[in-house]
């Protein structure tokens, strides 16, 4: 018995599944399953991070509801996935208020953040909030710069130290023997499994969302999302990179590197998440873990605003609208970093693990 | 949907879908006509996951060659000859092409499982198991724009003079219908869900039978084809069998009930006695002959014993085996005769010669002054805690059938072709399989047929 009810259904399909095994070739769950007799918290919290939901092993059981032996893989892993965030969260306390009310809490803390640099500029000059500003610096008459680096680099390193700490509990479990350290190959391995989405594609023959057929796009939205991210991080990093080295600062012409980055990033963070948003809207309730939707739909809504109202900025940046707009971008990606370490984001962290968990598995057994 | 098809396919398995599907891409109109709600759809095929085919040269998921001869060798040992070399012999060269058009259809393959490496050479598996297949297959018949009926039960098939002239439909909604068609596949499988049928050979015996596939294999089709002048083919006693766990449902359990471990231990029945040697032959060979072994012994009840220095030798088992710190307390819970299962297991440890134990091959570890005895594998019994499985015999289809030709057309009783009519799958099984069995020969059959009855049904509907 393990300490959870979704555990003990996982711990009954895993037992389930590790009798049949005709799923093995659709990801890498069931091979990793397959190296186990018995599943302890870790091995099911690594398998339910391992899994990415494309919905095939459902499609294909011949024991899925309504057979009386009631395998939902891809449910039960949904959970148990949603409540290994929840387990490995540091600190801990934060962890399930976001789960429940996670499209409230970023909302909320996005536009308090946005309110709070707009009123910091309006007090000390309300004709610069609303005025016109152009060239170098510009965005800096709204909120000096240094303000604002110390306000996004403390939100930034807390996050990262959040996430660090989860990420140590959540390797400490799932790794024997405990406290083993990753080795390169492994690593490489676990970036070109993510990298591609290797196993969101059902074993080759495709995912499945909202019914029994193949034909599901999350893949290419997902690709979106998380490579716009990337270009946006790439951006800020080289955008960082010219303010201290170069001594240039923002607003950077259309055609310089950080504007180029940002702005391929921002149409990839505004298409991958209302895909994603939409394909969860569509999605088969027979395979969706319905309690984690507020974490879902938050982590997906402050991707989309921060590339909303990134790209707004970069349109209308020379115009009036530029200081509630940067205020409101601002806003946006603060709460996106601080919410980081208890929201979806995490999956990306824990799934990475997983795959660099399993690539060490299969070298150790090959 | 139109009132009259060219082709009419009875059933929703492997071979109904190939036979669909190939009478589709031969230009015909088709209906299947599936008797189960959609979710049970298939029959069978939603618990397989292999099909054997010959093939010339290693693939990319077969490890080396299969030729025909070695296919049509192997068949001869399972079947010990009860077999129709003509009808044989062509199906084994027609399943080499079907392993590239199953492909066409939308199958996708991928190597053998873990725990079948014995299969890795002869077998090739579907990737995600016997639904995805069967998904497969149903997604290209709906896309070639093949019709299909869930929930639809056959009641009564019109034949005149051994030609199909329509079926009789209950619908769930809409009530009873004809539908009629110039050409009918019958690929409805087996009656191995049919317990009173199973009884008219079994006796009462047959209450205590597990069927290992849906309840809607009840062989209504087949009954209802005998009835009108079809030939019959093969032993209505005849079926696969294999020894499943007792604790199963009765229907539907599929694969993951069955047990591996008989040769790590031996098998008693109700009055602790064993009953066969359970170290004959390398375990897949002899897979499907315990099933029947189980079903002669009084209750048709027995149980695997084996002792906890095996129990990672074989598949991890969907229920846990039962436990006892002595021989004593294991037959207690298993509520056998203790001091006859002791005696059973002293006599069988003392009979034990030293050998090299090697599961993989037929080693040297044998008994010796016992009978029946125990002729690979034998090891003693002695590691604590005591373990066990109880098995009764679980049914996956039945071989009585309806004779046809190479061109899948049905025979009847007094020895002409029928017109219009074909079969393909369990249904005729038993023109190849008069006994035994090989693994993922019932893919074969069903395939092979279901495409050649498609075609030549396709073919008669168009002239």
């Amino acid at each position: 018995m393990h300490g959870t009810r979704i555990l003990d259904e996982a711990d009954r399909l895993m037992t389930v599944c590790n009798s049949c095994r005709y799923c093995e070739g659709l990801c890498a769950v069931f091979p990793a399953m397959e190296m186990r007799r018995s599943f302890s918290d870790g091995d099911l919290n690594y398998l339910a991070n391992l899994c990415h939901s494309c919905g095939a092993c459902y499609v294909d059981c011949q024991f899925s509801p309504p057979h009386e032996f009631n395998v939902n893989v891809p449910k039960t892993l949904a959970i148990a996935r949603a409540e290994s965030y929840a387990a490995y969260a540091w600190p801990g306390a934060l962890s399930g208020a976001f789960a429940r009310n996670g499209l409230v809490i970023s909302i909320v803390a996005a536009l308090s953040m946005a309110a709070f640099i707009l009123g910091f500029a309006a007090l000390n000059d309300r004709s610069v909030l609303f005025g016109v500003h152009t060239g170098p610096g510009a965005f800096y008459k709204l909120m000096p710069h240094n303000a604002m680096a110390a306000l996004f680099s403390a939100a930034f390193l807390y996050a990262v130290l959040a996430l660090v700490m989860s990420v140590r509990a959540f390797w400490r479990d799932i790794g024997t023997p405990i406290g083993g350290r990753p080795d390169g190959g492994s690593i490489f391995q676990a970036i070109r499994d993510a990298g591609e989405l290797r196993y969101l594609h059902g074993g080759g023959v495709g995912c499945y969302n909202e019914d029994d057929k193949p034909t599901d796009r999350r893949k290419f939205y997902h690709h979106l999302t998380f490579y716009g991210f990337l270009l946006c991080f790439a951006a800020t990093s080289v955008a960082t990179l010219y303010h201290y080295l170069l001594a240039r600062e923002a607003p950077y012409p259309w055609w310089d590197l950080p504007v180029v980055l940002g702005t391929l990033g921002g149409i990839g963070l505004i298409i991958g998440p209302v895909g994603l948003f939409l394909a969860k809207m569509k999605r088969d309730p027979a395979l969706l873990d319905e309690f984690s939707y507020g974490m879902d739909v938050g982590f997906i809504a402050m991707l989309f605003l921060t590339g909303l109202t990134g790209m707004a900025l970069l349109v209308l940046r020379e115009t009036a609208a530029m200081g509630p707009l940067l205020a409101l971008h601002l806003g946006a990606v603060f709460a996106l970093f601080i919410t980081m370490p208890y929201g979806k984001f995490v999956h990306g962290i824990y799934r990475f693990a997983a795959l660099v968990r399993y690539a060490q598995e299969r070298r150790t057994a090959a | 949907m139109s009132s009259k098809y060219d082709v009419l396919v009875i059933g929703g398995g492997n071979a109904a879908l190939c036979a669909a599907i190939s009478a589709r891409r031969g230009g015909a109109s088709v209906l299947v006509l599936e008797g189960a709600p959609k979710f049970y759809r298939g029959g069978n095929t939603r618990h397989t996951r292999n099909m054997r085919c010959a093939h010339d040269a290693a693939t990319e998921i077969l490890t080396g060659p299969y030729t025909e001869e070695e296919f049509w060798e192997d068949l001869l040992r399972v079947t010990g000859g009860q077999t129709d070399e003509v009808l044989a012999r062509h199906m084994i060269r027609e399943s080499k092409d079907i392993l590239n058009w199953i492909v066409e259809q939308g199958v996708r393959w991928q190597p053998s499982l873990g725990g079948t490496l014995s299969l890795g050479r002869t077998n090739s598996f579907f990737l995600g198991g016997g639904r995805a297949m069967l998904n497969a297959l149903y997604l290209t018949a709906e896309r070639l724009g093949v019709d299909v009926e869930y929930d639809a039960e056959v009641t009564d098939l019109v034949i005149e003079d051994g030609m199909f002239l329509a079926a009789r439909l209950k619908r769930p909604i809409r009530g009873e219908t004809e539908i009629r068609a110039t050409s009918l596949v019958a690929a409805a499988g087996g009656f191995e869900a049919n317990i009173e049928w199973l009884k008219q050979y079994w006796g009462e015996a047959a209450d205590n039978f597990l069927i290992r596939g849906t309840p809607y294999n009840r062989g209504s089709i087949l009954k209802m084809l005998l009835d009108k002048g079809v030939q019959e083919v093969g032993d209505p006693t005849q079926c696969h069998a294999v020894a499943i766990d007792a604790r199963a449902p009765k229907f539907d359990g599929g694969i993951i009930t069955r047990h591996d471990s008989v040769v790590f231990g031996i098998v008693v029945n109700k009055q602790a006695q064993r009953f066969y040697d359970e170290g004959e032959d390398i375990w897949p060979k002899r897979y499907a002959i315990w099933g029947r072994l189980v079903a002669a012994q009084p209750d048709q009840i027995a149980y695997i014993i084996f002792d906890s220095s095996v129990v990672t030798s074989f598949m991890p088992t969907l229920f846990p085996p039962i436990a006892g710190q002595t021989i004593a307390e294991l037959a207690g819970k298993l509520e056998l005769d203790p001091a006859a299962l002791e005696k059973t297991i002293t006599e069988f440890n003392a009979a034990v010669r030293p050998g090299t134990f090697d599961h993989t091959i037929l080693d040297d570890c044998v008994t010796e002054g016992i009978s029946p005895p125990k002729t690979h594998w034998a090891r003693k019994i002695e590691a604590a805690p005591y373990l066990a499985y109880p098995v009764r015999p679980g049914i996956t289809f039945t071989y009585l059938g309806t004779r046809v030709n190479k061109e899948a057309r049905m025979q009847m009783a007094d020895g002409r072709p029928s017109a219009n009519m074909f079969a393909a799958g369990e249904i005729m099984a038993g023109n190849v399989l008069g006994k035994g069995y090989a693994a993922g020969m019932g893919m074969t059959i069903g395939s092979v047929f279901g495409r050649i009855a498609g075609r030549e049904a396709a073919k008669h509907a168009r002239n």
